[in-house]
């Protein structure tokens, strides 16, 4: 054979195969009479393993499911994979998936960078990456990334809240601000900023940060203050937050102080840094907390406890994370009731896309989920609460960040 | 005679490897063409350890680090420059010989266990020191690449363009490392590991070797890392961690110390092995991968490599004494 002639019969083998890979893509991916795959990653080894909780708690939600005959009459296959927070295990994970197990979709894999690591490629593939787990800003961008949705609520919403509180209630506000030095902290800085617009150089009188690494910020609060700061906005993570309530507190100062929420916890926050020290926080929240009295009757919370006790044992009933996955879980349930036959990628993303007035069960109540085909931010409601000794004590109206 | 057809044995089976080498990544789904292409990077980053570690006897719990500079030169050469992908591939190794260089100049004169302190310290600092040049890292969000193209309209996809650039990259510092490592300089390396206070006797400087050898094996670790950007077109600080620098050290201890061919099997070892612990046992995949670890120690404690050559000179040995017996029936 010549060796124009091999390579004619090589680009017809080739030929041959793209043809055959266009037919095998017309049938619906990861999905057959009784069974839809679905795919994720989550940190279950590694430094961020706390949050992996979550992934074990969604699939124990889904093994209710199919326990309960599945959606639609199909079970749900869920695939979980350890990537350790990790992006190029992420990446390696999440092609497993899709091009090896064939997923239907990947759905809620946990954090900033893992999902960055994979945002281009998900949308390259147009396969779903759907309700991811993390609060940056940019999964929010159908236009650009029609084949990604985000899930929480994005910390720059947040910001914006407290700055509206601020404008609104304090008239001679001085605020000081401690922010922790990175992409977390800045988004809710910039929220904060964005929402105190113009008056916002006037205002803040003083911004300390600090390194996620540090050994402790009491110096910031000192600095604090000494600058006459009588609003604080707390932008800090557990083991910080709890420095920063009891340091304030035991130098005297009592500014009117708001936490962000991913400090919210009673039982990892305010109980630790002392729930006298803590009486007055304000913070905005958006789900139930799961150790905060005030639900204990409510019956979403009974069920919760039930379903734990049944599908998920071996999870701590007061860790938050474990109803964040419940919650999530039930969010793409819905999705797929309401995907009905048809569980094209493309439908699924069609559904996703236009969920209205669903309420979750463990978020507040009031809290409704929407979303379009211009708007891919499901939560975008949350609730001013007062710590007041015992519990948050929600006041105020429900906030819409979607609604100008 | 037997000598001979050894080495041409030897060829033979190389051949034999290349070819399977290329015909891999037509035989398989994207997916495990991408990760043999970490292969690949894995084992140019082994390779680098292995002449510090295995043919210089020093210890480096940081070679992560030099990994992390080489992918974050690499992206950000990308991304703020648009420099081709190709072009920053020398740039990356050229930065992580100077830095290993460096660094290597006063830490060399700490021995043993106090160097894999000190390199323990660049492992920890590397990513916090990458965050805080937010301007130029993009901070924890990292910076997001694309993949490359397969140019000259070569039919060849992505992840099989990626595979033989990563394949030929291999290959040179193969042949590079092979030709550094045999000769007198590597004579001079290895007398150096074996009784430093001989070495210096015979005029070896040991101090020079020493700070070259670390900053050659920072610059091949360095090209690794450059490599996984291009491959993963997403770095981010985190993944640079110590965890890396231990992953690699691993691979090169399972690979089989002082050998070349060591750094392909441990290179599988690590990025395999994690994978199917975790298919074993979703609740506990370290502990699978912890006894993994030991039964390959316990084993093949001069690694795969090592153990590899044993069954080989055993093999031919008895080809050899089968071949004597019957001249001498004859």
């Amino acid at each position: 054979m010549s060796l124009t002639k091999r390579f004619l019969a090589l680009l017809l083998v080739l030929g041959v195969l793209s043809l055959a890979g266009v037919a095998a893509a017309q049938t619906v991916v990861g999905v057959t009479a009784t069974e839809i795959k679905i795919g994720n990653t989550n940190p279950y080894s590694g430094p961020a393993s706390a949050y992996g909780t979550i992934g074990k708690a969604i699939g124990a939600y889904f093994k209710k499911v199919n326990d309960e005959g599945g959606i639609n009459g199909r079970k749900i296959n869920y695939i979980t994979y350890d990537d350790q927070y990790s992006p190029p295990k992420t990446v390696e994970m999440v092609r497993k998936l899709v091009e090896q197990d064939q997923v239907a979709f990947i759905f809620q894999p946990l954090g900033t960078p893992p999902n960055s690591s994979i945002h281009k490629y998900m949308n390259e593939k147009k396969t779903p990456q759907l309700f991811v787990a993390t609060g940056a800003t940019k999964w929010n961008d159908p236009k650009n990334f029609p084949w990604t949705m985000g899930f929480q609520p994005n910390y720059q919403t947040e910001g914006k809240i407290y700055a509206a509180y601020v404008l609104k209630n304090v008239p001679d506000a001085k605020v000081g601000i401690l922010y922790q030095n990175d992409d977390y902290g800045k988004d809710y800085l910039k929220g904060f900023e964005d929402g105190l617009g113009d008056a916002a150089k006037k205002l803040i009188v003083m911004k300390q940060s600090y390194e996620v690494t540090d050994p402790t910020i009491d110096s910031q609060i000192v600095n604090l203050k000494n600058s006459g700061a009588n609003v604080f906005f707390n932008i800090t993570i557990p083991k910080f937050a709890v420095q920063a309530i009891k340091k304030s507190n035991d130098i005297g100062w009592k500014p009117l102080h708001f936490l962000n929420n991913v400090s919210s916890s009673l039982g990892t926050v305010l109980k630790p840094a002392g729930l006298e020290a803590s009486r007055g926080l304000i913070t905005a929240l958006y789900m139930k907390e799961v150790t905060d009295p005030q639900w204990k009757n409510d019956k979403a919370y009974l069920d919760w406890v039930v379903w734990m006790k049944k599908y998920y044992p071996e999870g701590a009933l007061d860790d938050q994370f474990n109803a964040y996955g419940y919650n999530v879980a039930i969010l793409l349930a819905h999705t797929l009731k309401q995907s009905g036959n048809d569980l094209s990628r493309e439908n699924i993303m069609r559904q996703a896309a236009s969920i209205k007035n669903l309420e979750l069960p463990l978020l507040l109540p009031g809290i409704k989920i929407n979303t379009s085909p211009t708007d891919f931010a499901p939560i975008e409601q949350e609730q001013l609460a007062k710590f007041d000794g015992e519990r948050w004590a929600l006041f105020g109206e429900m906030i819409d960040a979607s609604k100008k | 005679m037997a000598r001979v057809g050894g080495a041409a044995l030897k060829t033979a089976g190389l051949a034999l490897v290349l070819a399977v080498a290329c015909a891999l990544p037509f035989a398989m789904s994207g997916f495990r063409v991408f990760q043999f292409t970490q292969v690949l990077i894995y084992a140019i980053a082994i390779l680098g350890l292995n002449m510090l570690t295995g043919f210089n006897g020093q210890i480096s719990l940081g070679h992560g680090a030099f990994y992390g500079i080489g992918a974050y030169t690499t992206a950000i050469m990308i991304d703020k420059w648009n420099i081709g992908y190709g072009w920053t591939i020398p740039v990356a190794a050229a930065v992580c010989l100077v830095v290993g260089f460096l660094f290597g100049r006063p830490a060399l004169r700490l021995e043993g266990l106090y160097l894999a302190l000190a390199t323990f310290a660049l492992a920890l600092a590397v990513p916090q020191i990458l965050k805080y040049f937010e301007h130029w890292t993009g901070g924890s969000q990292g910076i997001v690449l694309s993949k490359p193209k397969p140019p000259w309209g070569l039919p060849l996809n992505e992840d099989q363009w990626l595979y033989f650039v990563t394949l030929g990259v291999l290959i040179v510092l193969f042949i590079l490392a092979s030709n550094l490592l045999s000769g007198r300089t590597g004579r001079a390396i290895k007398a150096i590991r074996d009784n430093h206070i001989a070495a210096e006797a015979m005029g070896v400087n040991s101090a020079l070797y020493k700070s070259v050898v670390f900053g050659v094996s920072a610059a091949y670790t360095g090209v690794a890392g450059a490599l996984s950007g291009i491959a993963i077109a997403f770095v981010a600080p985190d993944t640079f961690d110590v965890f890396l620098s231990f992953t690699l050290l691993t691979g090169v201890v399972i690979g089989g110390l002082a050998t070349i061919s060591g750094a392909i099997f441990g290179a599988l070892f690590v990025q395999f092995v994690p994978n199917w612990a975790q298919d074993i046992s979703k609740a506990a995949p370290w502990a699978i991968f912890g006894i993994f670890l030991i039964v390959f120690m316990y084993v093949m404690p001069h690694g795969i490599a090592g153990f590899l050559r044993l069954l080989w000179i055993r093999m031919t040995r008895s080809a050899v004494m089968r071949g004597k017996a019957e001249g001498e029936v004859q």
